[in-house]
């Protein structure tokens, strides 16, 4: 089994009864690679992301961790979530938390970490994303833009392998957006291994270091972001990026 | 006997009003009890009643579980589908000679009070829960959570806060509703009111003082729950944790700035 590969996903499909969203899914994930999926709306790029964390179980394939096939049943899917962490489109931070405890209760219930511990690790963090001074706020007292920062800093805080963002930008306005992309950027050159889905096309051809094209649940093309967004190959391709390469 | 009407309830209060009073402090206890142990009870069925069933389980897991669900579903339609006072009777006089227990009208009282209100509690803790955004459990399984955990920690809490108003009125519904228990001899206050009432001859003076006292105790509890609920809601603003006071009217926001730019293109 090669377990250089962090993740490796090989014959995943998924489909909710009769709908088929996802077909043949191929690719791998190297340590401190940053992998975008980008595709139209409904594509099944999101599908795709939570089948990753187990949010949804695919209906066949493999996902492969470090060489183990975390869909075969009797495996520990929370111990292995703990390690991938994952950035929603809608934050979900937990509403009855402040900032600073969203960012604590995964530490010290999950990873059983000391609070003294968690409480540090968490505020650096939080320092990071800059949200260190609303450590009391509650989640409805905040912007999106910081909400989802502080979603950032609570995925950070469990030190996971893999951190997948579900278009983390779209539920946000273009300033918030530059808040949110800003830290990805950082965490981008710092080696954080990331799977991000996102909409941001400059952002996924500048940081990105794999990108993965999707259309009607498949593949349709992947590859370094300068052949993808360079030199596309396939027609659909072509097509989504044309009104961006023009642009 | 005084010939006006608050003069005649004066003199049923001066000389029945300390068994009322006692009669009203049973029907609270009974009440509170009944409600504190049937939000336990209906806490405990919901939770069960939301654990997700899925395709990768195992068949044992799955038998248990479907069992598990049909007989609390079962308590909660027959707990709900019948009326208090035959449950009292039921289990006072029926089951609990039927099966050589032997408790207090009181405890009996507490026993009935408590399962009722579980059934009823049960729905609405179930309820409570799915109102809870699914975004809230997704977010805590992202992060390792097992089930249990994210009920403890993420969905509970905000569940409770969900079903306060409920749980007030459950426990309003109780302190009135525990009348019925009088059926089994419980001295409550109803049971109170009709010895008073029976050994003078003045129902409408009696029952004058019997209506104010429950009044007085429901109006009471629903504003002690309303400064709970407004407890639990916490402050509507916060410290900004810095000691850069020039950060208190920009908004703290400097981060990111010199890459902003770059993303607007």
């Amino acid at each position: 089994m090669a377990s250089e590969h962090v993740l490796e996903i090989s014959h995943l499909s998924k489909s909710f009864g009769k709908h088929v969203v996802l077909r043949d899914i191929d690719f791998t994930v190297n340590t401190g690679d940053v992998t975008c999926i980008i595709g139209a709306s409904g594509s099944g790029k999101s599908t795709l992301l939570r089948c990753v964390n187990m949010l949804e179980t695919p209906t066949t394939g493999e996902i492969l961790y470090h060489g183990n096939d975390i869909t075969s049943p009797g495996v520990n899917v929370p111990a292995y979530r703990s390690k991938v962490g994952m950035v929603f489109q809608s934050f979900n931070l937990f509403n009855n938390m402040t900032v600073l405890e969203n960012c604590i209760v995964g530490q010290t219930k999950v990873l059983k970490k000391n609070k003294e511990e968690a409480k540090k690790n968490a505020m650096k963090y939080l320092e990071k994303v800059g949200m260190a001074p609303y450590i009391n706020a509650k989640p409805r007292q905040i912007s999106g833009g910081q909400k989802q920062r502080v979603a950032i800093a609570r995925a950070l805080a469990m030190e996971p392998e893999v951190l997948l963002f579900d278009e983390p930008t779209s539920a946000l306005d273009p300033q918030m957006v530059g808040e949110v992309l800003a830290v990805m950027r950082t965490l981008a050159k710092e080696g954080i291994t990331m799977i991000i889905v996102t909409h941001e096309m400059a952002f996924a051809r500048d940081v990105s270091s794999h990108v993965v094209f999707m259309a009607d649940g498949v593949i349709e093309e992947q590859g370094k972001p300068e052949e993808i967004f360079g030199n596309p190959q396939k027609a659909k391709t072509q097509e989504f990026l044309s009104r961006f390469i023009q642009g | 006997m005084p010939t006006d009407f608050l003069g005649r309830v004066m003199v049923v209060f001066q000389r029945y009003g300390m068994s009322m009073l006692q009669g009203a402090g049973v029907s609270l206890k009974i009440a509170i009890v009944g409600t504190i142990v049937g939000c336990l009870i209906g806490f405990a069925v919901g939770l069960v009643q939301t654990i997700p069933m899925e395709e990768k389980d195992s068949l044992a897991k799955k038998i248990v579980l479907r069992v598990f669900k049909f007989i609390l579903n079962v308590y909660v339609e027959f707990f709900r589908g019948t009326p208090m006072m035959a449950q009292a009777m039921f289990i006072y006089f029926g089951l609990f000679p039927l099966m050589g227990i032997n408790p207090t009208m009181t405890q009996a009282a507490y026993f009935i009070l408590s399962i009722n209100t579980g059934a009823y509690m049960a729905e609405t803790v179930r309820g409570g829960i799915l109102s809870v955004d699914p975004g809230q459990t997704e977010g805590a399984k992202a992060i390792g959570m097992t089930h249990v955990q994210t009920m403890i920690y993420v969905i509970l809490p905000q569940a409770l806060r969900n079903i306060m108003p409920q749980i007030g009125n459950n426990l309003i519904i109780n302190i009135k509703d525990s009348c019925v228990l009088s059926v089994i001899g419980v001295a409550e206050l109803l049971y109170k009111t009709k010895a008073a009432a029976g050994a003078l001859y003045m129902n409408f003076e009696t029952y004058t003082i019997t209506m104010i006292m429950y009044f007085i105790m429901t109006f009471a509890c629903s504003r002690l729950l309303r400064w709970v609920e407004n407890r639990m809601d916490g402050a509507d603003n916060y410290d900004l944790a810095t000691t850069d006071t020039l950060a208190h009217t920009s908004g703290m926001y400097s981060y990111g700035d010199k890459t902003k730019k770059k993303e607007e293109e």
